[in-house]
């Protein structure tokens, strides 16, 4: 007792006023799974967030809390963003997915924008990228570029998203190179650099000289520029800080013309729940630079690819293709359909080991 | 010249002085860490400390949270304390709190869908002797082969994950999720669900029991037999074995007792506010109980009141990252300072300060 009275006695000295501020302002929340200085995931997520600020000036207030916990501590986050004021609240990783669901129940009047999930609601629109079409030009280089013929692959959680991202990638690997063999490791973290690096060095040692990866950090970068003759690809972000080698090319997020979009779309009141999936074409994809490590030729093919994809001409899962336990799938020249991509959770055929039961 | 005189006993009125004076320090040293990262440190100190519990637009809602977050918190200092009491240092709560987590919800959903008003107390009782019997493996490795528990119960926190990724991917995995990690929730189940008691309280089962434990804690230490070996122990070991105290079961009791408590807690946790067995169910609790039990200086009613406390700094400190656009990291330094300068004062309670010349003696 006596603790918190004289708590609340000092927190009264320090003096205090109902701090209300002007809600006439649209106020738009984020919630990051990183820090924003991650240099990959958060840190465009935040860079959507900065583009807001500038298109919109003093018509938007945006507001964010990085490193958030998937789990309880996210609804906590959420409701009292959306007791803040918050008009529009962007959730930007996986795990919030039921939370912003639950929270969004209790508040109808805000809007809610997950990204990478499946559930919505009348106030919940969903949002990601088609990733693995930029998957399928990494693949392409990486197949190209690899001596030992094995190539490392970071993933993070054994989720649709990322298991799609594999099977994007060898597809295009095994086409440029019929020889190479994928080896996955599976580091239960969207960021955590001392595990990124740990798998990036045990890949390494296994004779990987190309290393994928579906985790944040730069870690893998590092331990790839620290063993010298092993390929890179920024993921997220462009990562250009480790060009031209170790990162021959990335995938960059880009979200800021959604993001505009979205929030333009509230102040309008024209906001509607819906599920936006977009790829290279519409740029919500970018492919990196593509560095001078990489030959011409293979920068070319890898180029044309981009185009192909981006213009709808090839799509990235085309038959004939196989699951890797021999059924068939795909018939020659069938395309994957949205459904299957979205709850994917079976390898290729050709890739070896097993998704984590 | 200043110089510190060791006191004949530690003074209790600074053992009671040193917590407020810490946390007022660190009031200071953290309003000059925000003015130097250009924030208005009277309103960061206020958004921590006072919008919590008395803000028009957030207070109706934190101050429930604050009894859901210090809950699990007081439960594992509790019995934590008590082995820090005798100097038996289980520094792998998380461990404990992971597994109860994971017996406790495998009970729950291996009866699912059951509507039994049973399911739950089994629940409970899976949770608390998961977490009891993981303590058990540094409890009996110490007694039998004189290993070292700290160096054990904190590395058995690194399988208890392991085991947690593999129970959230394989056996517990909801198999209506999608393909997704993670198992059913508990919240759409209500027999095996662990909600509110009362509606906009905060309150569930895992606050019930913190607050019985502080109790428990409480008596056992004053009035029982048991807790006056405990703090025997921790006070003269070789008294301790004249007075008849047998160190193998004091080990085990408190081994055993912080890691039931520990279980508990996430047994109450994945039933409750967290919802579902999932990769990164844990977060930190089992280790940030530690400082709580510092904080509370190892006494049940100060374990209470520092349990608030850092639940409060926790909640204030989401409101001033998102209110005042402040750096995550700010707010974990903040709260490190607090232990730092805890442990700082605490000389205060050991020593007597004098100024001037040391004296011949």
């Amino acid at each position: 007792m006596k603790l918190t009275s004289i708590l609340a006695g000092a927190a009264l000295a320090l003096g205090l006023a109902g701090a209300a501020t002007a809600q006439d302002k649209t106020k738009v929340g984020f919630v990051f799974v990183g820090p924003i200085g991650d240099g990959g995931w958060t840190y465009e997520h935040n860079q959507g967030r900065l583009a807001v600020e500038e298109e919109f000036g003093d018509a938007v207030e945006t507001i964010y809390q990085e490193n958030v916990p998937e789990g309880a501590d996210a609804e906590r986050v959420l409701t009292q963003m959306a007791l803040s004021g918050a008009d529009l609240i962007f959730t930007t990783s996986f795990g919030y997915m039921d939370p912003t669901i639950n929270v969004a129940q209790k508040f109808p009047d805000v809007k809610f924008e997950h990204a990478t999930g499946y559930k919505r609601a009348d106030n919940v629109g969903t949002y990601s990228a088609r990733f693995y079409e930029g998957r399928a030009v990494q693949g392409h280089i990486a197949g190209k570029l690899t001596e030992s013929n094995i190539i490392g692959y970071i993933a993070s959680f054994p989720i649709p998203e990322v298991i799609r991202g594999i099977n994007s990638a060898y597809i295009h690997a095994k086409k440029a190179n019929p020889d190479v063999e994928f080896k996955v490791i599976w580091a239960y973290t969207w960021f955590d650099p001392a595990k990124e690096a740990d798998a990036a060095q045990a890949l390494i040692e296994q004779g990987a000289d190309v290393i994928l990866q579906h985790t944040d950090s730069t870690a893998p970068q590092a331990a790839a520029e620290k063993a010298g003759d092993v390929y890179t690809f920024g993921q997220a972000s462009d990562m250009a800080e480790y060009a031209p080698m170790p990162r021959v090319s990335s995938i960059i997020d880009n979200w800021a013309p959604y993001y505009i979009d979205r929030v333009q779309a509230v102040i309008d009141g024209t906001w509607e729940s819906d599920d936006t999936w977009d790829g290279i074409g519409p740029g919500m994809v970018g492919i990196g630079e593509i560095s001078s490590a990489v030959p011409e030729d293979v920068k070319a093919e890898a180029l044309a690819l981009k185009e192909a994809i981006a213009n709808g001409d090839y799509h990235p899962f085309t038959g004939p293709l196989n699951k890797q336990d021999g059924t068939a799938w795909l018939a020659e020249g069938e395309t994957a359909d949205d459904g299957t991509l979205l709850g994917m959770n079976f390898y290729v055929e050709g890739l070896t080991g097993s998704i984590p039961q | 010249m200043i110089r510190l005189e060791r006191r004949p006993a530690p003074s209790r009125a600074w053992t009671v002085a040193t917590p407020l004076l810490a946390v007022a320090l660190t009031m200071v040293a953290g309003g000059l860490l925000f003015a130097a990262l250009g924030k208005d440190p009277v309103a960061a100190i206020r958004t921590i400390f006072w919008d919590p519990l008395f803000n028009d637009q957030f207070a109706a809602y934190s101050r429930p949270q604050l009894l859901v977050k210090a809950g699990p918190l007081i439960l594992i200092a509790i019995g934590l304390s008590l082995g820090f009491r005798a100097n038996i240092w289980n520094i792998g709560a998380e461990g404990q709190y992971i597994i109860g987590a994971i017996c406790g919800a495998g009970v729950g959903l291996a009866f699912y869908p059951s509507e039994s008003w049973l399911v739950f107390p089994l629940m409970v009782i899976a949770g608390g002797l998961g977490g009891w019997a993981w303590a058990m493996i540094p409890a009996i490795l110490k007694t039998r082969f004189q290993t070292n528990e700290i160096l054990v119960s904190l590395l058995l926190v690194y399988v208890a994950e392991q085991i947690l990724a593999s129970m959230s991917l394989g056996l517990m995995r909801n198999p209506e999720g999608g393909g997704f990690p993670g198992s059913r929730n508990f919240q759409q189940y209500p027999a095996a669900s662990n909600p509110e008691l009362i509606a906009g309280t905060g309150m569930h089962w895992g606050v019930v029991a913190a607050f019985v434990a502080v109790i428990g804690a409480y008596v056992l230490l004053n009035r029982h037999m048991l807790g006056f070996h405990i703090r025997l122990t921790g006070q003269s070991p070789r008294a301790a074995r004249f007075a008849g105290v047998r160190p193998t079961r004091l080990v085990l009791f408190c081994l055993g007792a912080s890691g039931a408590l520990a279980g508990l807690a996430g047994l109450f946790e994945v039933s409750g506010p967290a919802g579902q067995i999932s990769i990164d169910f844990n977060q930190g609790y089992g280790f940030t109980a530690i400082i709580v039990a510092f904080l509370g200086r190892l006494h049940p009613v100060g374990i209470l009141l520092a349990g608030l406390l850092m639940a409060l700094t926790y909640i204030g400190g989401e409101l001033a990252q998102f209110m005042l656009g402040l750096p995550a990291a700010a707010i974990q330094l903040f709260q490190g300072m607090l232990l730092f300068f805890l442990l700082g004062v605490d000389v205060l309670s050991n020593f007597r300060i004098r100024l001037g010349r040391r004296e011949a003696a």
